[in-house]
């Protein structure tokens, strides 16, 4: 495959660092045909708010659409787990004819007594859009009869792409902010935004910020409870990581409640420091930042040398990236760099203009930059660059296995724990423990590199 | 017996929506690419959902449709897609399922087709297939029966005898499919296994993205199965209208409908069956592999008796396992699907006949909260199903022996061979060793002989 299958349509979306000036649309709606790697309106919403686990999360739809995001993220809860469970209305075919309104009064009637949740979600689809099932209404009755808020979130499939999701979720929680109490709330306090507490990541970030004397008010949304969400405007800072899926959050409480937000990023050694300082910056406390360069300080001296046996074997590999947030990408780019790995290829499936600005100038000439792509133009590019690790999610392991190229699951699915220091570490012994592996040998991609009685004449490495 | 209470909502749904089914029947067809007329996000959570259980490749195409789309029609999208399909792929054969979402705005889709067809028309022109899909009714097998079913009524055209045989083998796994395949040349008959993903789910490592995977059920013996001698249909709860009934009514086919063969005598059948139609003695290989699994079931019997088992899954499959549990002298005291066909417990009953099993309770149309809450009155040793029984089998420390699809917890969910004597042989083995090994582990000091 030695020319690129590429769509005309999608020639705007590609960008090749270094051979004309930098232009890339994005945030259209995907190609008809394509492929692609993006999933839907609701999807957005679901991966957002899902981790929140005290509230009852109910998919208003056919079966589908719960099914397939069930327990679909690694996100772990330190105490209630009803976020794990999938509810649905499973819309039949008279539903639809007739309207579904009953049927969701029904079910949260039924669901709420069950599990006594803090809160429901309740979830739409593309086809509550069509038949015109007025969510609000239900979820207002529903609501005033069990005294918990019944938040509609309107991510019917159809009403843009992912990010339209994002902005449903903020939505709905944005109507739960304000409504608890913040009394006896730090002045040195944040909430947590955009981290979805994979592996238990979060636990590890607030660690930190703890030890720096910071309260943590609410985790927006990983392991996240629905009353700290209620309080969460009595924080005095936001930090926002995924600002695709939250930044809209943090904005609306910026206007509402005066709080800022600062933008950051907790993969990697320099990005996971840059976070504490700025936060400790915000602040203005002296002693706070002290305290932060102790915790970098302390983590580092582990840490590095550590790391310096992976960069060893690592050094001069290409890696490729694609994930569903541009933030992310910036990260794995210095992470890479870290480790002494070449990016080649980086592409999201919902950055922004600035996003994709960002990423150009951060990347080495000649690297690939696509927005909302495809298996096809995918593994054009891991086979055009040669890489040796391909960074993405479920959908695009087999892309990068089939072609024997090493990978590293950085999706919302992962069980592996990279942010922070210690995520570094982990991140660096995964990259290592599959671009190291010895099936790469065996692969067809590899054949031409030994002679018939198969004694390798030729190394990359 | 159980007060289980009937919930409105579905919680830890046991089933699929029926473009999923479709999608897995068109990718078993040679240069097909299944196309999803609705919105993007059905398209790529079913492709998210199938690769986490084959690790290969899946691209299922979309139309993408937006709300712009819902108000006007989606068939601009629509043709848009199939063109873009065209160029980027060169599939032989697009399979089109409708979503809710396209069910709903009403989008004709025959209709769409055949302008299509005027449009771009020429002998670069994939076929094309379509099938209505409506997630809103049925679960993904009868997605799956209804492209079969699709297919045969909308390629199969050619009536000419040629003396070969029609295998519609129902949703089972690649090994399966396999072995089937193995069989029916053991038998020495031209066979066509439709649908055959059997390469295009599980195909070998490559050095490049297959644009669409080598293998499938060849177009041009799809095109013949009107001329077949007869035709073998795999299920024990098929829809009234199936792929085997187009071929009887269209083209005077012979139609077998048989169980999959799943345990002994299911297998027997379908071997007596087989030796019907080609002529021939049961091959010596298989005849020794029934004798070797019956050896070993003497070898095994006494770890298994009367174990308690709760079984989930399609509803063919569930009836397969239970005739083998039954044979193999586990007790299958639940049996439990998200499907509807309304033959399940008649299945389930007919399948357990001439053995001295009690008959077990039989639920359709339930989620994993009603499997849950049913098991708990029941006593059970062993859980038997797919993935998405994990929470239920964690939650109460019972052993899950992994079955059918999905596997999203394990490799290799696509080699787990259930069929024939080999199969019953694995599954023996694996439920037996499966029961030891918890005996073993729980007791206090173990034991390195049974």
């Amino acid at each position: 495959m030695s020319t690129l299958p590429l769509l005309n349509e999608r020639s705007s979306q590609i960008h090749r660092k270094g051979t004309a000036p930098f232009e890339l649309e994005c945030n259209k709606d995907s190609l008809a045909g394509a492929v692609s790697q993006r999933a839907c309106v609701f999807c957005g919403s679901r991966v957002v708010l899902y981790p929140i686990a005290d509230a009852l999360h109910l998919v208003h739809g056919p079966i589908g659409c719960a099914v397939y995001t069930w327990d679909i993220r690694g996100a772990l809860s330190s105490g209630p787990e009803l976020h794990r469970l999938s509810f649905s209305t499973d819309l039949q075919e008279l539903d639809v004819v007739f309207g579904g309104e009953k049927k969701l009064e029904k079910a949260l009637n039924e669901l709420i007594p069950l599990h006594k949740p803090k809160a429901a979600f309740v979830y739409s689809t593309c086809i509550v859009g069509l038949i015109g099932d007025d969510l609000e209404a239900v979820c207002k009755k529903v609501g005033a009869v069990h005294g918990i808020p019944v938040l509609p979130v309107q991510s019917n499939g159809l009403k843009g792409n992912k990010r339209a999701g994002y902005e449903a979720a903020c939505d709905a929680m944005a109507r739960l902010v304000g409504t608890g109490d913040i009394t006896g709330i730090s002045k040195h306090s944040i909430n947590i935004l955009g981290d979805f507490n994979l592996a238990g990541e979060i636990w590890l970030i607030r660690e930190y910020f703890e030890r720096m004397g910071i309260e943590v008010v609410a985790n927006i949304t990983g392991d996240g409870r629905v009353d700290d969400i209620r309080r969460c405007h009595g924080a005095a800072l936001n930090v926002v990581q995924c600002s695709g899926a939250t930044m809209d959050l943090a904005n609306r409480m910026q206007k509402r409640y005066g709080i800022p937000s600062v933008r950051v990023s907790y993969f990697g050694v320099e990005d996971m420091a840059e976070a504490l300082y700025t936060v400790g910056r915000h602040f203005g406390d002296q002693e706070m930042l002290e305290k932060a360069r102790q915790i970098v300080k302390k983590e580092l001296v582990t840490l590095l040398p550590e790391l310096a046996k992976y960069k060893k074997a690592l050094s001069g590999k290409k890696a490729a990236i694609y994930v569903g947030g541009a933030f992310k990408a910036f990260s794995l780019v210095k992470a890479f760099r870290l480790i002494g790995m070449d990016v080649v290829m980086v592409g999201s499936q919902t950055g922004t203009k600035e996003d994709y600005l960002e990423l150009e100038q951060i990347t080495d000439p000649g690297t690939i930059i696509v927005d909302d792509s495809n298996p096809l133009e995918l593994s054009a590019f891991l086979r055009e660059k040669d890489v040796d690790l391909f960074v993405g999610g479920v959908k695009e392991r087999p892309i990068a296995y089939k072609l024997g190229v090493a990978f590293c699951d950085h999706n919302h699915e992962r069980k592996e724990m990279l942010a922070g220091f210690q995520g570094m570490l982990n991140f660096a012994r995964e990259v290592y423990g599959s671009v190291m592996s010895p099936v790469w040998k065996f692969v067809p991609r590899r054949l031409p590199l030994q002679d018939q009685d198969g004694t390798e004449v030729a190394s990359e490495q | 017996m159980s007060k289980m209470p009937s919930y409105t909502s579905t919680t830890n749904a046991c089933k699929l929506c029926k473009p999923l089914g479709a999608s897995i029947a068109f990718r078993g067809i040679e240069g097909c690419v299944p196309f999803l007329h609705g919105s993007q996000g059905c398209a790529t959570y079913m492709r998210r959902y199938i690769i986490s259980h084959f690790n290969e490749p899946i691209d299922i195409a979309s139309s993408s449709l937006g709300e712009k789309n819902a108000i006007y029609g989606g068939g601009p999208n629509l043709k848009l897609g199939l063109k873009n399909v065209t160029s980027k792929y060169a599939p032989q054969l697009i399979g089109v399922a409708t979503t809710c979402l396209t069910e709903t705005i009403g989008d004709d889709v025959p209709m769409l087709l055949a302008e299509y067809r005027n449009e771009f028309g020429g002998s670069e022109m994939p076929l094309l297939v379509h099938v209505s899909t409506p997630s809103y009714s049925g679960t993904h097998m009868e997605g799956f029966h209804a492209a079969v079913k699709a297919v045969v009524e909308q390629l199969a055209s050619d009536t000419i005898a040629n003396g070969s045989i029609n295998l519609l083998s129902g949703f089972i796994s690649p090994a399966d499919i396999r072995y089937l395949r193995g069989v029916c040349d053991d038998f020495g008959m031209a066979t066509t296994i439709l649908p055959d993903y059997s390469d295009t789910l599980d195909g070998p490592a490559e050095n490049d993205y297959p644009l669409i995977p080598a293998g499938g059920t060849p177009l041009h013996a799809i095109k013949q199965m009107g001329g077949a001698r007869a035709t073998i249909e795999l299920g024990a709860t098929l829809p009234a209208e199936s792929g085997g009934t187009v071929l009887l009514h269209r083209h005077a086919t012979p139609l077998h409908r048989t169980g999959l063969p799943i345990g002994i005598r299911a297998t027997d059948a379908f071997f007596a069956l087989l030796s019907e139609l080609s002529g021939r003695a049961v091959p010596a290989p298989h005849a020794a592999a029934r004798g070797r699994l019956i050896d070993s079931m003497v070898d095994g019997h006494k770890y298994i008796f009367g174990k308690r088992a709760v079984i989930y899954g399609e509803e063919d499959l569930v009836v397969g396992l239970v005739s083998f549990l039954a044979e193999i002298g586990v007790q299958p005291v639940l049996c439990a699907s998200g499907g509807k066909s309304g033959r399940f417990a008649d299945a389930i009953t007919a399948a357990l006949a001439g053995l001295d099993c009690e008959l077990p309770i039989v639920r359709e149309d339930v989620d994993f909260f009603d499997i849950e809450t049913l098991a708990l009155e029941l006593g059970i040793d062993l859980v038997i199903g797919h993935s998405k029984g994990y929470t239920f089998a964690r939650k109460e420390n019972l052993p899950l022996i992994r079955v059918g699809f999905p596997i999203h917890d394990r490799v290799g969910g696509q080699r787990i061979l259930h069929l024939g004597y080999h199969g019953a042989q694995a599954l023996f083995d694996l439920i037996t060793n499966t029961v030891i090994d918890r005996k073993q582990s729980e007791s206090p000091v173990g034991y390195s002989y049974m």
